[in-house]
């Protein structure tokens, strides 16, 4: 495959790879956070929160990576401030096709561990209370260990998103070689230019391979942990 | 140890308003379903907050509304037994019954967890997962992780109400032993007549949310006049005897009481053994002389002691057979024809057949 692919190609694959993982990764924590508030929370403007979530679905994604842009750009208030004090620059870089990533996968995740957590009888952690867990441990080694298969179907869902994503990611932080170059826009730069064709066709190849593997990888794992579940 | 329970609470239908004292025993919580049972023990575990009470396990305040005391649930080491068993589904039964262990600083943890397990003969069970675990398997498993919790006391919610009579049957020794074992109070809330019967020592009747009777078990079961609360089908005392000896040619076994002898179908258990015979009301005839050439085997002297309520063609009469009390239902116009009246002798006739296996439970009562 080494050589099937030219360099060029390679680095658009492996760039696509590390953006999807750590907008995955980086989003989780934040994805079951708000996926419990959404599920357990009884509080006013739940539905301005839950409506908040779901926004990058419904957006065309250019008016998000607009947004972002607007937001997280090197002039914007986010931007700035990011900048100033951390000396982290988004705009234009691979951080930033992360975070446009990560923001458009965001309500496919925290829906598939939401979906998770109001499956769980809050019957199991009253009975963890009465055996002397806190809040905290009831958490841990009940409430987690049961959404766990929602959160490996949530986090597969949104690698796959974060691997196709295209619009937001391109009006956010461009179309870089080596630096913002995903794969998607990757197809998209070689479809623009004359002979590009079966270099976007190997790389369309590439994309499908990847989603697959990645789906077989979660159905294989959720199985496994579905069973434990289960108890049986 | 002794638990006690003074609280109130606003409903949207009922109030509830109880208050009792539980020693070491089974103390039941006893009426139909919508009583407030289960609000009571969950108020105990701290599931439910009431609007005003007070909670005490032996000098331990759990609760007091009045002076802002609310030792949240985890804190509160209350062994609770649900209806549902709710064992944890991804762990195995080894893990569910240590569930209580990671939390609690119990000592003397190996040998304890063998006696539990022991106990309640789970031990083939450890390593499966409660997926595939029977009924009443979930039920003992949930039983050994409350107890394994190194509870004050333990609280039961209709442990046998969602199992079938076999599964009930093969708990209800079980239960019999912890009674019998555990040093602590159990509050048993059930609205089963046999039940109560068979494990209570103390009996709390709840009727709307009040207290409607309170007092030790054989004196409430043979109280003519607690029945509109007890359920009117079911009502009937028991007795506490000893085994004898069986006769196994006639599927019979004799055993002894303080009103001499009484004969019942084959029971399982060493002779010697202590037993309480559950004796529903309508199985017992009366006779003012012992009647001769009867199929019944067992004819027992007796003297009526209180006449219960005439206000319907059914009365329930105490009678006093030595020093148990035992209640017999018959119509009222029996009761004018045979001019009963308390003090007045007579007989009471009992079929063997009408004492089941699942009336006779084993009792131990150990010394203090």
């Amino acid at each position: 495959m080494a050589e099937w692919l030219s360099p060029a190609e390679w680095t658009a694959l492996k760039l696509s790879l590390r953006v999807s993982f750590w907008a995955t990764i980086l989003s989780l924590p934040l994805a079951v956070m708000v996926a419990f508030v959404l599920a357990r929370g009884q509080f006013r403007g739940k539905q301005v929160l839950n409506g908040l979530v779901h926004l990058p679905l419904i957006l065309p994604p250019v008016v998000t990576g607009y947004l972002l842009l607007v937001l997280f750009g090197r002039r914007g208030p986010i931007g700035t401030f990011l900048e100033d004090t951390f000396g982290i620059v988004l705009a234009f870089k691979w951080t930033g096709a992360a975070l446009a990533a990560a923001v458009m996968a965001f309500p496919l995740m925290v829906r598939a561990i939401r979906l998770a957590i109001e499956a769980v009888d809050p019957k199991l952690e009253q009975a963890a209370a009465t055996l002397g867990a806190s809040r905290a441990w009831t958490l841990a080694v009940v409430t987690l260990p049961l959404i766990l298969p929602g959160i490996i179907a949530g986090s597969v869902l949104a690698f796959a998103k974060a691997m196709g994503e295209f619009g937001a990611t391109i009006t956010f932080v461009s179309n870089i070689p080596g630096q913002t170059q995903t794969l998607p826009s990757a197809i998209y730069a070689y479809l623009q230019v004359p002979g590009g064709d079966p270099a976007a066709f190997r790389l369309v190849v590439v994309s499908i391979f990847v989603a697959v593997v990645a789906l077989l990888i979660s159905e294989s794992v959720a199985k496994r942990v579905a069973r434990r579940i289960a108890g049986t | 140890m002794t638990l006690d329970v003074a609280l109130t609470h606003r409903f949207s239908s009922f109030e509830l308003d109880v208050a009792f004292t539980a020693e070491r025993g089974v103390t039941a919580l006893f009426g139909r379903s919508g009583a407030g049972k289960t609000s009571v023990i969950n108020a105990v575990a701290g599931l439910l907050r009431p609007d005003r009470g007070r909670i005490d396990v032996s000098g331990t305040r759990l609760l007091d509304t009045a002076t802002g005391v609310d030792v949240p649930a985890h804190r509160r080491r209350v062994g609770y037994v649900f209806q549902d068993a709710r064992l944890f589904p991804h762990l195995t039964v080894r893990q569910n019954l240590l569930f209580g262990r990671w939390f609690s600083e119990a000592g003397n943890a190996s040998s304890e967890f063998a006696h539990i397990v022991a106990l309640l003969g789970i031990a083939a069970l450890l390593d499966r997962r409660p997926g595939t675990l029977s009924g009443g398997e979930k039920q003992r498993v949930a039983i050994g992780r409350a107890l394994l919790s190194a509870p004050r006391l333990l609280l039961m919610d209709e442990p046998l109400a969602a199992l079938d009579e076999p599964r009930k049957a093969e708990i209800l020794p079980y239960l019999e032993r912890l009674r019998d074992e555990l040093q602590i109070p159990i509050l048993y809330v059930s609205h089963s007549v046999p039940e109560v019967a068979r494990l209570a020592t103390t009996i709390v009747a709840l009727a709307e949310g009040k207290v409607v009777r309170l007092g030790p078990a054989a004196e409430v079961l043979s109280d003519p006049d607690a029945f509109p609360h007890m359920g009117r089908q079911e009502a009937g005392a028991f007795l506490l005897a000893r085994v004898v000896g069986h006769d196994p040619a006639d599927g019979l076994t004799r055993l002894e009481f303080s009103g001499g002898a009484l004969i019942t179908p084959l029971v399982e258990a060493e002779p010697g053994t202590r037993v309480r015979v559950r004796v529903r009301a309508r199985d017992v005839l009366l006779a003012l002389k012992p009647p001769e050439e009867t199929s019944a085997l067992n004819i027992l002297p007796a003297v009526v002691n209180r006449i219960g309520r005439q206000d319907g063609a059914i009365v329930d009469v105490a009678i006093r057979c030595g020093s148990d009390d035992l209640l017999v239902r018959i119509t009222r116009r029996s009761l004018l024809n045979l001019r009963l009246e308390p003090g007045k002798p007579c007989f009471a006739v009992l079929k063997s057949i009408a004492v089941s296996r699942r009336d006779v439970g084993v009792f131990e009562t150990r010394p203090d």
